[in-house]
């Protein structure tokens, strides 16, 4: 084949404390649908972001057409041919569709030097009549759908003349019918010779649009392939590719009686027909790739977001929180995922952070806070996790990621949950303290915790749960036993599109 | 370890306040010695208790991220309403008086606060609405018509000024109120939420922080002492005029801000506020001593408040590069 379009030759990322990128390849052809697969947290995005010139590389090239390029910022890259389709991020929902598509290369009149909006506006109809659009270009985008939205980015990708259109995860608000439309000029951008990446959790995308592939796992280049001469299972195999040689703390299982059960569950838009059971002492996995509806689960069971259908049985009782607070009184605790905007006052000392939830429990009268009690409280819980911290006076934002983990479950051991619910509480942190959060969950669980552990890591899942619930795309897709459970069979029921059978 | 303390200290805006007051008050009491004699320092103190009683309900407000526009004119409608009760039936005397100010201070605080937390209206805009909203009402109720000082009654006007263990009441009542909300802030559950909720509200909701109580609460604190601000305010002023208090919002928020109180909210002191405040009445009072008139004073007062958060965004930029380079070599 030709030259490639883009290459990329041992890209590697540092960030503090993480490598995202580590000695990565890529080569991305003309007229070809590049497939970028890999599972959350592999590292696409880091790539991503590196080739339209948001972050810059630690070591390693990038090649336009043959040429070495370093963007120094996101305008460069633009320049140079490579746009990125994103999900709304940059579009001006109160400007129209011509003036988001000039947004930032304004065509100015020859002579006058005033903006040309009526030759903008023609070229934006020349635009939309290529790609066979029927948008008027004076519509205010946020009157458009998702849909036409995207497309709109599309046209403002080609306005740019680009040579690399980058789209993540372009199908995950459409409808079918869009799906289908977005085929059509994906292939038609193909046609006219433009290369794309694309990133999609979809093996039936991936499949039917793509042309070529690179699986990344951990940050690192697995390997490549054409579509056409690959199977969905050898691509799973590269995504999973890793043995399971973390050591996971002993659990033996202890359960008791029931204590949680929803059955179907959904919420609109988000997920539907949920339905599982748990029992005290247990540990359930919630495994999905990104869209699947994980966290929204959760966020329904805790009370922060409504259902629209199904029911919640906790304790024997039907339930349905309204609120945090709700939830969290009948003994419902959630560990939420993004720790510094949900999970922590970061410019609260870290014994108000960890005495908050039981701030009325350790107050006289459950209104005036007693300083010794609550110092006590926090002393003991802190320790049990062993927070590395100049004192506990010191505000949470002082922390690293992992101490500022061990903080939010310390807030919430002492609130003596029944069933407690974790969302990716391994995420961006070391290994020493990803152990500890472990062996927490496991000494939570044989004291007669119920847990739902939500993790997008796999061996982490597999490792501890006893059970595992696997979702894509707001579906159940299945519910395996331990036994059953390897990344192979988890990662199959993630990328499937089949919904189970309503049945445990 | 002991040259930490001293740091830990220094690095206060409390502190930093302290000794920027020192450092203004050098040259003035060269200038001119009487500005600290006990006289001067009485006027001071007398001039600005009402502020600071009005700066610590702010103080709340903006410690939830929220901010309150509309005390000036609680103020002026409590403090209307007082002096035509007064006027009708002079045997209602300051101190039921000052009640009934902070009953229509609470009420009117609660309808801000049901505004902003359960219409989901921000702050600015509620307040921005209201303010014109009780300064019509004031309006309506005087007809327009000012309560002189004689048609006062002079126990009412007297009343700030009675002095107890040689202070006068006005100050003894804003002494009150600071150590009460300070009390408040710091060893109470719900102080404590304010913070909370100001830091981060949906980490706070996580845990179960009732958002929409916080909102409320701090709106009818802020109310509540608006009001009697406005009671205090026609005797110390011994009239209530319809303008009366007109943009004192403006000089509550300067003290918060000045006192060190974080403006996204989560962060400050009661401490602060009262320093602010402090510091605040010193400037205005030193302005004819340095043959500035009185014009000016408005003209300085933005100034500081633009000094005040300038230095407040500095060191908080300053801070998270701290951050981010002990992170980095941990």
């Amino acid at each position: 084949m030709n030259q490639p379009l883009v290459k990329v030759q041992n890209l590697t990322k540092v960030f503090p404390g993480i490598r995202a990128l580590d000695d990565v390849r890529l080569e991305v052809r003309c007229g070809e649908v590049h497939a970028l697969i890999g599972e959350n947290g592999a590292g696409k995005s880091t790539l991503v972001k590196i080739l339209t010139g948001v972050y810059q590389p630690t070591s390693g090239k990038v090649f336009l057409e043959g040429e070495e390029v370093t963007f120094r910022n996101a305008i460069a890259a633009q320049e140079a041919g490579i746009v990125a389709i994103h999900q709304e991020a940059s579009m001006f929902p109160e400007l129209s569709v011509t003036e988001n598509i000039y947004m930032g290369h304004h065509v100015r009149h020859p002579k006058t030097r005033k903006l040309d909006w009526k030759q903008m506006r023609k070229e934006t109809q020349e635009l939309l009549a290529r790609m066979q659009l029927s948008i008027n270009p004076d519509t205010l985008v946020k009157n458009l759908s998702v849909a036409q939205r995207h497309m709109v980015e599309i046209a403002k990708a080609l306005s740019l003349d680009a040579k690399l259109v980058i789209m993540d995860e372009p199908t995950s608000a459409l409808t079918d019918r869009e799906v289908e439309d977005l085929y059509r000029i994906v292939r038609q951008l193909k046609a006219e010779g433009k290369a794309i990446l694309f990133i999609s959790h979809k093996f039936s995308e991936i499949f039917t649009i793509c042309d070529y592939y690179t699986v990344l796992r951990d940050g690192q280049y697995i390997g490549e392939g054409r579509i056409d001469r690959s199977s969905e299972d050898d691509i799973i195999r590269m995504m999973i590719g890793r043995s399971i040689d973390q050591l996971y703390p002993d659990h033996t299982p202890s359960w008791g009686k029931e204590i949680l059960r929803v059955d179907s569950l959904c919420q609109l838009g988000a997920f539907r027909n949920v339905s599982f059971t748990l029992r005290e002492g247990e540990i359930l996995g919630l495994f999905g790739l990104i869209g699947a509806g994980r966290s929204e689960v959760a966020r329904t069971i805790f009370g922060v977001d409504k259902a629209s259908g199904g029911t919640i049985t906790f304790e024997g009782k039907s339930f349905m929180p309204k609120s945090p607070y709700d939830a969290m009184k009948s003994g419902i605790a959630l560990v939420p995922e993004d720790r510094q905007r949900q999970g922590l006052i970061l410019k609260m000392s870290l014994t108000h952070n960890i005495s908050l939830p039981v701030l009325d429990a350790l107050s006289w009268k459950r209104s005036v806070t007693q300083k010794k009690e609550e110092e006590t409280y926090v002393l003991d819980h802190g320790e049990r996790m062993e927070i590395r911290a100049a004192g506990y006076h010191v505000d949470a934002e002082t922390l690293s990621g992992g101490n500022q983990q061990k903080v939010v479950l310390a807030k919430w051991i002492g609130t003596e949950p029944k069933v407690l619910i974790l969302d990716e509480p391994t995420k961006g942190i070391d290994v020493a303290t990803k152990a500890a959060v472990h062996e927490f969950i496991c000494e939570m669980a044989k004291r007669g915790v119920a847990i739902i552990l939500i993790s997008s890591e796999l061996p982490e899942v597999i490792g501890i749960s006893d059970r595992i619930l696997v979702m894509h795309e707001g579906r159940q897709t299945a519910i395996l036993d331990k036994s059953e459970a390897n990344a192979e069979s988890v990662m199959r029921w993630a990328i499937s599109t089949e919904e189970m059978d309503n049945a445990w | 370890m002991p040259g930490n303390t001293i740091k830990k200290i220094l690095a206060r805006r409390e502190a930093a306040l302290v000794i920027l007051l020192v450092i203004l008050l050098i040259p003035i009491t060269i200038r001119s010695p009487q500005f600290i004699s006990a006289r001067n320092i009485s006027t001071i103190l007398n001039d600005m208790a009402i502020l600071a009683i009005v700066a610590i309900g702010e103080f709340f407000v903006i410690l939830s991220n929220g901010i309150d526009l509309s005390v000036g004119s609680v103020i002026a409608f409590t403090g209307m309403a007082c002096g035509l009760i007064n006027e009708a039936n002079q045997a209602i005397g300051a101190v039921p008086l000052l009640f009934v100010g902070m009953g229509i201070g609470l009420m009117m605080g609660l309808l801000n606060g049901v505004l902003v937390a359960y219409g989901k209206i921000p702050p600015i805009i509620t307040t921005l609405g209201t303010v014109n909203i009780y300064r019509g009402l004031t309006f309506l109720l005087s007809g327009n018509q000012w309560v002189t000082a004689h048609e006062l009654a002079p126990s009412y006007i007297a009343f700030p000024r009675v002095t107890f263990l040689g202070v006068s009441l006005l100050l003894w009542i804003a002494f009150l109120v600071i150590v009460i909300f300070y009390y408040f802030s710091r060893f109470t559950r719900t102080g404590r939420e304010i913070y909370a909720i100001g830091g981060n509200p949906t980490a706070a909701k996580f845990v179960g922080v009732n958002e929409s109580r916080i909102r409320v609460v701090v709106f009818v604190i802020s109310g509540t002492l608006s009001g009697l601000a406005g009671a205090l305010w026609t005797a110390r002023y011994a009239s209530a005029v319809n303008e009366m208090a007109t943009g004192f919002e403006m000089q509550a928020v300067a003290a918060c801000v000045l006192g060190g109180v974080n403006f996204a909210g989560g962060a400050g002191a009661i401490t602060g506020v009262v320093l602010g405040t402090l510091f605040l009445g010193v400037v205005t009072n030193a302005l004819p001593v340095v043959y500035l008139s009185v014009f000016w004073q408005t003209f300085v007062q933005g100034l500081i408040i633009l000094v005040a958060l300038t230095l407040n965004t500095l060191s908080d930029r300053r801070k998270h590069a701290r951050l981010l380079a002990q992170r980095r070599a941990s």
